[in-house]
C-alpha cells in the first residue's frame, strides 16, 4: 500500500510535470503573471491539461485492457495490438468514416468498438482451430491476424485516399488532443473502474474455465465481460490519440512481477504504471528534440520492444 | 447421493463413457478404478458440470448438475481435475479464498477466513501460504488446490487423480484427510484413483470402468480380489491379506 503511493505520487510529478513542458511560456510565474485572461492560462486549459489528462486516462486504461486480456486468453503476451483488436478498431473507424462521415464521433467509436470485438472473436475462433497452444504461438496468430486486418484496412484506405488519416490512427500521438477533441477517453476511466469491479471474476477466470465453473462462475459471460472492456478501450484510445504499441503487455507483466496476478490489487498498480510510462515517455519524445515532438508510439516502440525483449528472454520460468 | 442415468460421451465415433447408470452413496469414500481411456476422468467431468454430456442425466444430492444454478452447485459439489495448468501467478493464500467465493463472491467475512486458515493448516501449507504457486514443486502445488477445494467446504468432494505428484508420505497424508473429511464431516468423496492399493486401504465403496461401461462395483472385499481385478486390468493381479487390508501385488 505504501509503495503503491509512492508510485501513485511519482505519477502525479510527472503529470505536473507533463504540463509544464512545451514550446510556449507556461509556468507558474507566467500564470500568475497573467491573471485570468492571459495567454498562459488560455495554453494551459486548452492544451496541455487537456494533453495531460488524456495521457493518463489514456495509458491507464490501454495497461488495463493489457490485463485484463491476459487473464481472460491466459497467456502473458496478449494485449489489444498483438490480437488483431487494434486493426479491427482501425477497419471499423475507416469503413464507418467512408460509409458515415456524418456521424459524431461517439457512434463513429461505437462502430470501431463493435468491430474491435468482432476481430477478438475471430482471434480466439482462430486460436481455438489452431492445435498447439504455445505461449508464444498464442500472440504470433494474433499478430499475422492484426497484420491480414490491417492489409485490407490499408487497401481501402488506399482506395479512398485516406492513407493519411489511417497512418495518424496507427501512429499514437498526443500533440493534437486539445479540449473538446480528447473527452471520450474518460470512457476508459468508466472501462478502468468496471475491470476493478470484476476483479475477482476475472482473476477467476485467470485460473481456467475448469476452476471458473467450479466455483459457479459462467465462464462465457466473464470472457465477454473481459472483451467488451478491452476492445471499447481499444477503440476510444485508437480514436482519440491513436494506438500505443506494448503498454498493455509491459505494465500488467511487470506489476504480475513484482506482486502477483491476484487482480483486486494488480488493478490500481497497473492502471498508475500504465499512466505513469505513457507520461514518462510523452515528456521523453517532447524533450528530446526540442522545440519539435517525437509521436509517443515510436518512443513507446522503442522503449516497449526492448522490455518486451527482456521480458521474452525470461520466459522459461513461469510464464508458461 | 449422486445418481447418474444413462450418461454417454462420444468423442467423433469413439464412445468414451457408453451408457453409465450409477447410484454412488451419501456418505463415505468412493473410488473410480480402471485402466487409462476407461472413461474415469470423462464421467467425473460430467458429474461435475464441467463438461456437457451427450445423453442421459446426473443428480448431485437432488440437483440435475445440467439445469441447476451453477453458482448454487459450487456450493454444494467441488471438482479439482489432474494436470491443473495455471497460468496465473496467485499465493497459495489467494488461491484458497478463491474457494470461498462461491459464499462470499470477493467479499471475505471471518468466516471465510476461518475456513480458509483452517484448509491451510489441514494440508500442512502454513509456511508456504506467501509463496506464488509457480515457485512450489508439483506436490506442493497439487496440496494447495486441494486445499481450495477444501476450503470450498461443499457436501460433494470430487477429485480426480489427487495423489498426482505427491511423494507416500503426502499421499498418505491425502488419503486420510479425506476419510477424516467423511468420517467427522460427513463427506462424500469422489476419488479417481489409479493406484488400486489406496483404493482399496481407504475405500468405502470402488467403482471399477472398462471401456466406458462400469465393470464392477462394491466393496473393498469385494472388488479386491484377484478374478476382479485381472479381469478389469487385462493383467494377473494377486491379492494378499496384509495386517487386515487387501494388497494387491502386480509388479512382474
Amino acid at each position: 500500500m505504501r509503495t503503491l503511493i509512492l508510485a501513485l505520487a511519482a505519477t502525479l510529478a510527472l503529470a505536473v510535470v507533463s504540463v509544464f513542458v512545451g514550446v510556449s511560456d507556461v509556468s507558474i510565474p507566467s500564470l500568475l503573471a497573467g491573471g485570468i485572461d492571459s495567454r498562459a492560462m488560455e495554453v494551459l486549459l486548452i492544451s496541455r491539461v487537456p494533453r495531460t489528462l488524456a495521457l493518463v486516462l489514456a495509458g491507464a486504461s490501454m495497461a488495463i485492457a493489457g490485463l485484463v486480456m491476459q487473464m481472460v486468453v491466459r497467456n502473458r503476451f496478449v494485449e489489444p495490438s498483438t490480437t488483431g483488436t487494434t486493426e479491427s478498431a482501425a477497419l471499423g473507424f475507416l469503413v464507418v468514416t467512408l460509409l458515415a462521415p456524418g456521424w459524431p464521433l461517439m457512434a463513429k467509436m461505437g462502430v470501431s468498438a463493435l468491430f474491435a470485438l468482432g476481430g477478438t472473436a475471430l482471434f480466439l475462433r482462430v486460436l481455438r482451430a489452431v492445435p498447439l497452444r504455445d505461449v508464444l504461438l498464442v500472440p504470433l496468430v494474433g499478430i499475422m491476424l492484426g497484420g491480414i486486418i490491417g492489409a485490407l484496412t490499408a487497401f481501402i484506405a488506399y482506395r479512398a485516399n485516406l492513407m493519411a488519416s489511417m497512418l495518424a490512427w496507427n501512429m499514437g500521438d498526443f500533440s493534437g488532443v486539445l479540449r473538446g477533441r480528447y473527452e471520450l477517453l474518460w470512457i476508459g476511466l468508466v472501462c478502468c473502474v468496471a475491470a476493478y469491479i470484476a476483479a475477482d471474476r476475472f482473476t477467476v477466470a485467470g485460473m481456467g474455465k475448469d476452476f471458473t465453473t467450479n466455483l459457479g462462475l459462467n465462464y462465457q459471460r466473464v470472457m465477454m465481460l473481459g472483451l467488451v472492456i478491452v476492445s471499447l478501450v481499444s477503440a476510444v484510445v485508437l480514436v482519440s490519440v491513436g494506438s500505443i504499441p506494448f503498454l498493455g503487455l509491459i505494465v500488467p507483466n511487470l506489476v504480475s512481477l513484482m506482486i502477483g496476478d491476484n487482480m483486486r490489487r494488480t488493478v490500481p498498480w497497473v492502471a498508475v504504471g500504465g499512466a505513469g510510462m505513457v507520461l514518462a515517455c510523452d515528456i521523453a519524445g517532447r524533450l528530446i528534440r526540442f522545440p519539435y515532438e517525437i509521436p509517443i508510439a515510436v518512443v513507446m516502440g522503442v522503449v516497449g520492444s526492448a522490455m518486451f525483449l527482456y521480458l521474452l528472454l525470461r520466459t522459461p520460468r513461469g510464464a508458461s | 447421493m449422486i445418481v447418474t442415468s444413462n450418461v454417454t460421451k462420444n468423442y467423433g465415433a469413439s464412445c468414451v463413457v457408453d451408457g453409465v447408470s450409477l447410484k454412488l452413496p451419501q456418505g463415505g469414500i468412493t473410488s473410480i478404478i480402471g485402466p487409462n481411456g476407461a472413461g474415469k476422468s470423462t464421467l467425473l467431468s460430467m458429474v461435475s458440470r464441467l463438461m456437457a454430456m451427450d445423453k442421459g442425466t446426473v443428480t448431485v444430492g437432488g440437483l440435475d448438475v445440467t439445469t441447476a444454478p451453477s453458482d448454487e452447485l459450487a456450493r454444494r459439489m467441488s471438482i479439482l481435475r489432474q494436470d491443473n495448468h495455471m497460468t496465473a501467478r496467485l499465493t497459495v493464500r489467494d488461491l484458497v479464498s478463491f474457494g470461498r467465493y462461491p459464499y462470499s463472491k470477493g467479499r471475505l467475512t471471518v468466516a471465510d477466513k476461518a475456513h480458509i486458515d483452517r484448509a491451510i493448516d489441514y494440508l500442512d501449507l502454513g509456511d508456504l501460504s506467501g509463496r506464488f504457486l509457480d515457485e512450489l514443486s508439483g506436490g506442493q502445488r497439487q496440496r494447495a488446490f486441494v486445499a481450495m477445494v477444501l476450503a470450498q467446504d461443499t457436501d460433494y468432494v470430487l477429485l480426480d487423480e489427487p495423489l498426482n505428484n505427491l511423494d507416500m508420505r503426502h499421499a498418505m497424508g491425502m488419503m486420510k484427510l479425506m476419510r477424516q473429511a467423511a468420517n467427522e464431516l460427513g463427506k462424500t468423496i469422489v476419488l479417481v484413483l489409479h493406484d488400486i492399493n489406496f483404493a482399496s486401504w481407504y475405500s468405502d465403496h470402488i467403482v471399477a470402468m472398462k471401456h466406458g461401461k462400469v465393470a464392477a462395483q462394491g466393496s473393498a472385499s469385494e472388488m479386491i480380489r484377484p478374478d476382479v481385478l485381472s479381469g478389469i486390468y487385462e493383467m494377473d493381479i494377486k491379492v494378499h491379506e496384509i495386517g487386515g487390508q487387501l494388497i494387491s501385488v502386480y509388479y512382474g
